[in-house]
């Protein structure tokens, strides 16, 4: 299985996800923010980081890159994509995801390990856990204060598109949600960065069990 | 030169002969250090000290000051002086891998200190998040001699393969000199002059003298750079910081024995109008200067847009030996780039201060007993300068790059290398109330706490950088500090074989109320052969025996109140001179430690800092979330040290370790232990931290006072509590 992983100008997380790939199994490809395609990758990682800086609104100006055409016909085609972090962000600012991330309540950057828990494992990036699995997971982030209107976030909850759920909430984020599928339940954003406890030399490979779903998924 | 310099050539001078580009105060003193040894790839002289890991790996680490800008612009400030050491570590060819922040702020209890405070720390996790490179370690001190005149020292490590190492000497006369990164602006005009004054009234109007950083330019100039390496095409490297274009191209030159000519209309600028000697000193942020072949040129450039930065040929390596300035073909200053390089040397006088024959002894018979230990330990848990950092770090992100394997909290941060069993362990140390009272003695303790923190986790350690924060050396005492304490870490580098590879140095750092205590810094590198075999403070299993390491109480290393974090936290008082450090127990003891973690018998290791044994126990039954009673072989009527609780408990010694293990590994350790004093103090367990009816406080007491927000609006303010 190849696996893609977007790099925009300021993305830094690239790397470590493409560690995590191969780590997985899997074959890594870089995705440049100017490729004009994905190289036929079979699923997709839009890796955390500033992409831009940041500036104007996380992941406002990464929407317009030129790789994000056919990365939003991939996922409209159903294939597995997932966004970390400022990915979550990116994939929220090009409408893949519903709701947005606002500034964390703290106003603080905030690293961390928190607990979360797995709500469904109906989405390509999931199917390898339990519901109600727990998960340690790192958090590092500036903006993930999780924001939808109301029918929005009774939406997500009934169709039971809530994927990870903070145990203890680290940003002020609404139903202390840390991860949202889209309507296709192919599309997933989460703020925890399951490639950081990818390897048990840093003490968890915890977000493997996360990130390896795809190849179950896929049946590899 | 045979003539007067005009104005340009004179800008020129200025900003090179100035404190923080010449030395000019401290070059003399500088050559006490040692600065060779083994593992030693790269000694002082270059952007970055390096030293080999093992395997062809190797380290380019540097530390270096930001105190006067984060002085009137906290968070420009601190942004940039991580910005400005990332780049130093750049210019070597290296990729950054980690930052670490040693940080000294006046009490809390002033709203300018908190402001400082809280936009430094912003300041240091607003760039250094955004760039990409974790944030792993690092120390903050507060006492009333930083108040408005905090010390800001970032320090920078970065990986590299041996063999690719790159320098900064511009060779090949009609190679061509590349600027590369953003463009060119009026910011920081003169910031290197303004570095080397002391601050006053007027350094708020200064503001302008401060640059502006920019992230998110710095993440794609290391990449630019580090793939342009890759693709072999520079000869040489150097980036741009204090003094901007003219330091960089004159160092260039002066070390590869050429002439550089820059043509000033050639530089991209950010704003119109701006005069030749403005584009040489102006010190706008995420810039390298690269010397690159001609027939390179045309990649170089185009691997810079690929980046999307500017990238510019301005000018070209020439054979004369000059910094040749030209604009629209006219040359407007010429001056030999080797002067310029060299500045000249004040040596003076060394005379003892006064003030030191009038530090008060203390008397420990004038000093009321506490009656309630508990409390006495909770008030020094909470207080500023022995509470959790986690408010701070927490701000940081330390994990980016996932090859953190101890994360900030304990002794020294640990990294591995991906794909090796390499890795290597990092910590910065400073002790300036020590060094204030004592400024040899203080010196070599700063080094010790550095080596036996690396110790603690078990890495070898192999070599220093330091940044040496002092007053005006114009002032005696100022002075006399500065030798004293060269003097004192040079020893211990010498006894540790830890030399001294990078540094910096920033002087003048007093305001109206007088000079900052006299700071040296410590950032200390050590490697690892199996990174998997490495230890942390906290407790990790019931029932572990806990053995204190170090020589016996009762010989001449006993522990002392002389100092102290207790008699100035507890009594508020700074009085007495701390026992001089013993450098080769020191080594013996680190060393012994070091061997049980790495034979994999020890993976708890703490070592006795400020706050003593207690505050040691403290830490590690905090960490690890588990209980600890002492008992073991240590009586009650021994932990009173001279009869008295307050010196067994909280007075400070140095060569002194506590150490975890259990019971099944015990023999081991006793076979490892010959030839060492230790004493088998306690067992861990349960959720209380209990020594006979001195202490007894739950987890919940402990973490209650120990979790501090140190950002909260009412936080308790330095000195007494409550």
């Amino acid at each position: 299985m190849r696996i893609g992983v977007t790099v925009f100008p300021g993305s830094n997380c690239d790397r470590d996800a493409l560690y995590a790939v191969e780590r997985l199994g899997a074959e890594p490809v870089e995705l440049w923010h100017a490729d004009p395609d994905l190289k036929g990758v079979d699923a997709v990682i839009v890796p955390g980081g500033f992409s831009y800086g940041d500036y104007l609104r996380p992941g406002a100006i990464a929407r317009f890159a030129r790789v994000m055409g056919p990365l939003e016909r991939f996922a409209e085609e159903g294939g597995p994509v997932i966004g970390v972090c400022n990915g979550f962000q990116v994939l929220t600012e090009a409408h893949l995801l519903p709701g947005a991330l606002l500034r964390n309540t703290s106003m603080r950057f905030v690293c961390d390990r928190v607990r979360v828990r797995v709500e469904t494992n109906a989405t390509p990036w999931t199917a390898a856990l339990a519901p109600g699995d727990e998960l340690t997971l790192p958090v590092a982030h500036n903006e993930g204060n999780f924001f939808a209107d109301p029918e929005t976030l009774a939406r997500l909850e009934d169709e039971e598109r809530v994927v990870l759920r903070y145990l203890e909430n680290p940003n002020g984020s609404a139903n202390d949600i840390a991860g949202v599928c889209n309507e296709g339940r192919n599309v997933v954003g989460v703020m925890p960065h399951p490639e950081r406890v990818s390897d048990p030399a840093l003490g968890s490979d915890e977000g493997l069990r996360l990130l390896r779903s795809v190849l179950v998924g896929a049946g590899v | 030169m045979g003539r007067p310099p005009n104005f340009l050539e004179l800008s020129l001078f200025s900003v090179m002969w100035s404190e923080h580009c010449g030395y000019k105060n401290s070059r003399p003193l500088l050559k006490r250090f040692p600065n060779e040894g083994r593992r030693v790839l790269q000694g002082p002289g270059e952007n970055a000290g390096v030293v080999s890991l093992g395997d062809g790996w190797a380290l380019a680490f540097k530390m270096e000051s930001h105190n006067h800008p984060s002085a009137v612009e906290p968070y420009e400030g601190a942004a940039t002086g991580v910005g400005g050491i990332i780049r130093d570590i750049l210019a070597m060819g290296a990729r950054p891998v980690a930052l670490l922040d040693s940080l000294r702020f006046g009490p809390l209890d002033e709203e300018r200190n908190r402001y400082l405070f809280r936009e430094v720390v912003r300041g240091i996790g607003g760039y250094g998040n955004a760039v990409g490179v974790p944030t792993v370690g690092g120390e903050v001190e507060f006492a009333a001699a930083y108040s408005g005149n905090p010390l800001v020292n970032a320090m920078c490590v970065g990986l590299i393969r041996q063999e690719s190492l790159v320098r900064s000497r511009a060779t090949g006369e009609g190679n061509l000199v590349v600027l590369l990164g953003s463009k060119t602006g009026r910011d920081g005009i003169h910031g290197a002059t303004f570095a080397s004054d002391e601050l006053s009234e007027e350094s708020e109007s200064k503001r302008s003298n401060v640059q502006v950083g920019d992230p998110f330019c710095e993440k794609m100039l290391i990449e630019c750079c580090l793939k342009l390496l890759d693709e072999d095409l520079l000869v040489s490297l150097q980036d741009l910081g204090a003094a901007g274009l003219t330091s960089s191209a004159s160092e260039m030159a002066a070390s590869g024995g050429v002439g550089i000519e820059i043509e000033t209309e050639r530089v991209p600028l950010r704003e119109g109008g701006m005069e030749p000697w403005e584009v040489m000193i102006s010190e706008s942020q995420e810039r390298m200067l690269a010397v690159v072949e001609p027939e390179k040129a045309e990649a170089v450039l185009e691997m810079a847009e690929r980046y999307e930065l500017v990238g510019a040929v301005v000018g070209r390596v020439a054979g004369h030996g000059d910094l040749r300035v030209l604009h629209d073909g006219e040359v407007v200053g010429t001056v030999p780039a080797e002067h310029l390089a060299d500045a000249p040397v004040y040596e003076r006088e060394v005379v003892r201060p006064a003030y030191l024959d009038e530090i008060p002894g203390l008397d420990l018979d004038t000093l009321p007993e506490p009656e309630d230990y508990n409390e006495v330990l909770l008030e020094m848990l909470a207080h500023p300068n022995l509470c959790s950092r986690r408010s701070i770090y927490g701000q940081y992100d330390h994990e980016v790059g996932t090859d953190t394997v101890v994360v900030p909290g304990a002794d020294a941060a640990v990294m591995r290398i991906k794909g090796t069993t390499l890795g290597f362990a990092l910590t910065t140390d400073g002790r300036g109330r020590h060094c204030y009272l004592d400024p040899r003695g203080g010196g070599a303790a700063t080094v010790a706490e550095a080596y036996r923190n690396l110790s603690c986790v078990g890495a070898e350690p192999v070599a220093v950088t330091d940044c040496l924060n002092f007053g005006s050396p114009e002032k005696p005492d100022g002075y006399y500090q500065l030798s004293e304490c060269i003097e004192g870490m040079a020893r211990a580098c010498e006894v540790f074989q830890t030399p001294v590879v990078s540094g910096n140095v920033s002087l003048f750092n007093e305001t109206d109320r007088g000079a900052v205590y006299p700071t040296p810094t410590v950032g200390m590198v050590g490697v690892f052969e199996d990174v998997n075999r490495h230890a942390t403070p906290g407790f990790k299993r019931e029932g572990d025996m806990v053995i204190l390491v170090g020589e016996p109480i009762g010989e001449a290393r006993s522990p002392s109140l002389d100092g102290s974090e207790y008699l100035e936290i507890v009594h508020g008082k700074v009085a007495g001179i701390p026992p001089k450090p013993d450098l080769l127990a020191e080594k013996k003891y680190a060393d012994l430690i070091r061997t049980f973690v790495t034979s994999g018998i020890v993976d708890t290791v703490h070592d006795l800092a400020g706050g003593g044994e207690f505050l040691a126990l403290a830490e590690m039954v905090l960490a690890g979330g588990i209980g600890f009673e002492y008992g073991g072989e240590v009586e009650r009527g021994e932990l009173l040290y001279g009869g008295r609780g307050d010196a067994g408990l909280f007075g400070e010694r140095g060569a002194c370790f506590l150490v975890a293990v259990p019971e099944s590994r015990w023999d081991d350790l006793q076979d490892a232990l010959v030839g060492a004093a230790y004493d088998f103090i306690g067992y861990t367990g349960g959720d209380r931290f209990k020594a006979y009816d001195l202490i007894d406080l739950s987890l919940t007491e402990l973490r209650h006072a120990y979790e501090r927000d140190l950002f909260e609006r009412h936080a308790p303010e330095g000195g007494h509590i409550g």
